[in-house]
């Protein structure tokens, strides 16, 4: 990410009493991911201790320090979802593309999140791949779905 | 649009929205509920088109709308004059529907629903079994508007009730009206708001907050959202009439930031509402000033939890704090802090309109109004319902929900996700009560129903809702962090087959201490699955240990 757009992020919520949480998910929704040297220029630029940033970078489950991967797969494992078999749904998944839940392919071709149930329990049990909506699935209709996402 | 100035200008203003609006102008109404995903562009881009194509562009509107409710049938659409209701409609249906009954004013007998007990066609909404048992105050009017035009609102009589307050009501006589109504939380606890209300207001200091939380973290809760995203003007609205209540000028506004079309929906809201006088300075020329600003979660459970939630606004990590000082009176930088969710604050505008009387009126001694249901698990008409309360449980599942899919028995209503509790099926004909419902250990919760068939595992359920609750858990105090991770070995072994004697006793006294001695809701309910499995379902626990296997029916 360049550093002239952080400095842009940076400004845009300067001065407001919750500005390290909006520039994280700026730079986050943006980037994918929180590099250091981006943590420590926002500690610097907002004077808040890095420990202080580290904390709220750590704590809240958007924010990666890790690189993500081209593509991101979530299976939603809320209660609706658990019990009309997400679990089968996931460990597909997991069997398919060799990671588990908050990790990322060696080839960064994909990223695997699970958990928070996302409100259309209708549609599940179900997996949102980049931001698409893969409904009342079974664990066969999972190759087919990761298929599309090179 | 200039700032509007009285309340008598606003009823002139709706007077010129209302006359330049056709009642008999047709109008396709295109659910845009995430359950039928969102509004699909394909679908609304399909009518836009044939729209055109059979010449009738200015003479018939396609609105996108908030949930209609029914998402098992989505994706939903409404016809309006006549509000002919089509369910499951893709996009290559637009052609027929738009020949048929928008020119011809035919009914399309084959995207009817159909009672699939009876076969029975039902043409209009109020036809169909699931709304028929419904009192949809809060979401009806979500087909009928478009969340993103404020004049749809004011047509439909919004922000009067705010007019109506900032000019014939002190801020005493509205909190008394709120008071009176006994409208309780909703997100949770069922404490009187008129109360909380109170206590803000009491509280000795120049500034004050008013909050809408709108988390709903719950997994299986999403009412609010239909609420919020289909209508949310009539939350705002709430919101500053709670706020000039209270004594509070600045409003905050805390939602899902996963959601980009709820968020896109509130940002509008809030610039349309202050464009037209209802934010900002000298609100309808009463004096009274009003702000809010929006806040977002950034995807942790218990930033759903008021004091966390504060944390959160003020920039830092959402951790609760010990409550022996109440958020009312010391909350976001230790100013009074009064924070509601959605559904509360959506029912603040009818009581203040139409007075609390008529909303005593609705509802069971305690249990006030209507409550937002979301139904979820093995149910058939998985979807967002509004009843009010007394409501029986049975009417929920069966009348309203269409009961249990592929012929299985019903096992156990949930409430409250993993915070809440299970009833066995023999307790059905439970009314919707807060104080009923907490006595027999489920509370209500936010309103999330969670229906489990009978090869439910309650051992394994459990053990998947400590799951959840130790990811969640923010780690800052002792019996929350350390506890429930031994409940979910206990449990994980339990579920495992692997139990054994004394672990159930264990449990009791994790649960114990759980209940007593930590700092926030999450911590303290832990316990509430296990407690209530041990009062009706402890035979399957046991059996867990004595079998060392675990079926779900002993």
């Amino acid at each position: 990410m360049d550093s002239k757009r952080i400095d842009e992020i940076i400004n845009k919520y300067e001065g407001m009493a919750n500005s390290v949480i909006m520039v994280l998910m700026d730079i986050q929704h943006e980037n994918h991911w929180l590099p250091r040297e981006v943590l420590e220029k926002i500690s610097k630029k907002l004077s808040v201790p890095l420990s202080e940033i580290l904390h709220i970078a750590t704590f809240y489950k958007t924010f990666s320090l890790k690189p993500q991967g081209r593509h991101e797969v979530h299976v939603c494992t809320g209660t609706s979802c658990h019990q009309r078999g997400s679990e089968k749904i996931l460990e597909k998944v997991q069997d398919l593309i060799g990671v588990k839940p908050g990790e990322t392919t060696s080839d960064l071709r994909f990223s695997l999140e699970n958990g928070s149930c996302l409100g259309c329990c209708t549609l599940g049990p179900e997996m949102v791949v980049d931001g698409v909506h893969h409904s009342n699935i079974t664990p066969d209709d999972v190759e087919d779905i990761l298929k599309n996402y090179k | 649009m200039a700032r509007i100035s009285s309340a008598k200008e606003l009823e002139e203003v709706r007077k010129g929205i209302v006359s330049k609006k056709d009642p008999n102008k047709p109008c396709v109404a295109i659910c845009g509920g995430i359950g039928c995903l969102g509004g699909r562009e394909d679908l609304v881009n399909a009518f836009e088109k044939e729209i055109k194509k059979q010449k009738l562009q200015g003479k018939v509107d396609v609105r996108v709308t908030g949930c209609h409710g029914f998402c098992a049938q989505g994706p939903n659409i409404v016809i309006y004059p006549d509000e002919i209701c089509y369910v499951k409609v893709q996009p290559e249906d637009a052609s027929e529907i738009v020949k048929q009954t928008l020119v011809e004013k035919k009914v399309v007998d084959r995207l009817v629903y159909t009672d699939p007990n009876t076969g029975e066609k039902a043409v209009y909404q109020s036809d169909i079994p699931y709304y028929k048992k419904q009192m949809r105050n809060l979401l009806g009017t979500n087909p009928k508007i478009d969340p993103r035009n404020i004049d749809d609102y004011l047509a439909i009589g919004g922000y009067s009730s705010l007019a109506k307050a900032l000019s014939k009501m002190t801020p005493e006589q509205v909190l008394d009206e709120v008071k009176k109504a006994n409208l309780r939380g909703r997100g949770g606890g069922g404490f009187p708001a008129g109360l909380k209300w109170e206590t803000a207001r009491n509280a000795p200091a120049e500034l004050k907050y008013v909050i809408c939380n709108g988390h709903e973290g719950e997994p299986g809760a999403y009412m609010d959202r239909a609420i919020f995203q289909g209508n949310p003007h009539l939350i705002i609205e709430g919101l500053i009439i709670g706020g000039y209540a209270i004594g509070a000028r600045q409003g905050f506004i805390y939602t899902r930031h996963d959601m980009p079309r709820l968020r896109e929906n509130i940002d509008l809201a809030l610039k349309t509402a202050h464009d037209y006088g209802f934010l900002g300075k000298n609100i309808l020329g009463s004096g009274f000033d009003f702000e809010i600003e929006v806040h977002l979660d950034v995807g942790i459970f218990v930033s759903g939890e008021a004091s966390a939630l504060m944390r959160s606004i003020e920039g830092k990590a959402p951790e609760p704090r010990p409550k022996y000082t109440r958020t009312a009176v010391k909350g976001i930088w230790e100013r009074p802090s009064n924070l509601n969710n959605v559904e509360t604050w959506a029912n603040v505008p009818q009581i203040i309109g139409k007075g609390a009387d008529w909303y005593l009126g609705i509802g069971t001694e305690g249990s006030k109004g209507t409550k937002m249901i979301s139904l979820s698990g093995n149910i058939v008409n998985t979807g967002v319902v509004e009843v009010p309360f007394g409501t029986t449980l049975k009417e929920i599942v069966y009348d309203i929900g269409g009961g249990i899919p592929n012929g299985k028995k019903l096992k156990a209503i949930h409430f409250g996700a993993a915070m809440g509790g299970s009833l066995p099926a023999e307790l059905i004909d439970t009314p919707l009560d807060f104080d009923v419902m907490s006595k027999l250990g489920a509370a209500i919760g936010a309103g999330g129903l969670f229906v489990m068939d009978e090869d439910t595992n309650m051992v394994s359920m459990n053990r998947f809702f400590l799951d959840f609750l130790a990811k969640e858990s923010c780690g800052k105090c002792v019996p929350c962090r350390e506890g429930i991770r031994q409940m979910l070995r206990i449990m994980t072994r339990m579920s495992e087959g692997k139990g054994r004697e004394g672990d159930i006793e264990a449990l009791e006294e994790l649960c114990e201490v759980g209940s007593l001695a930590s700092l926030c809701a999450l911590g303290k309910t832990t316990s509430s699955p296990i407690y209530s499995a041990l009062r009706y379902f402890k035979k399957e626990y046991e059996a867990s240990i004595k079998n060392k296997g675990t079926p779900p029916n002993c």
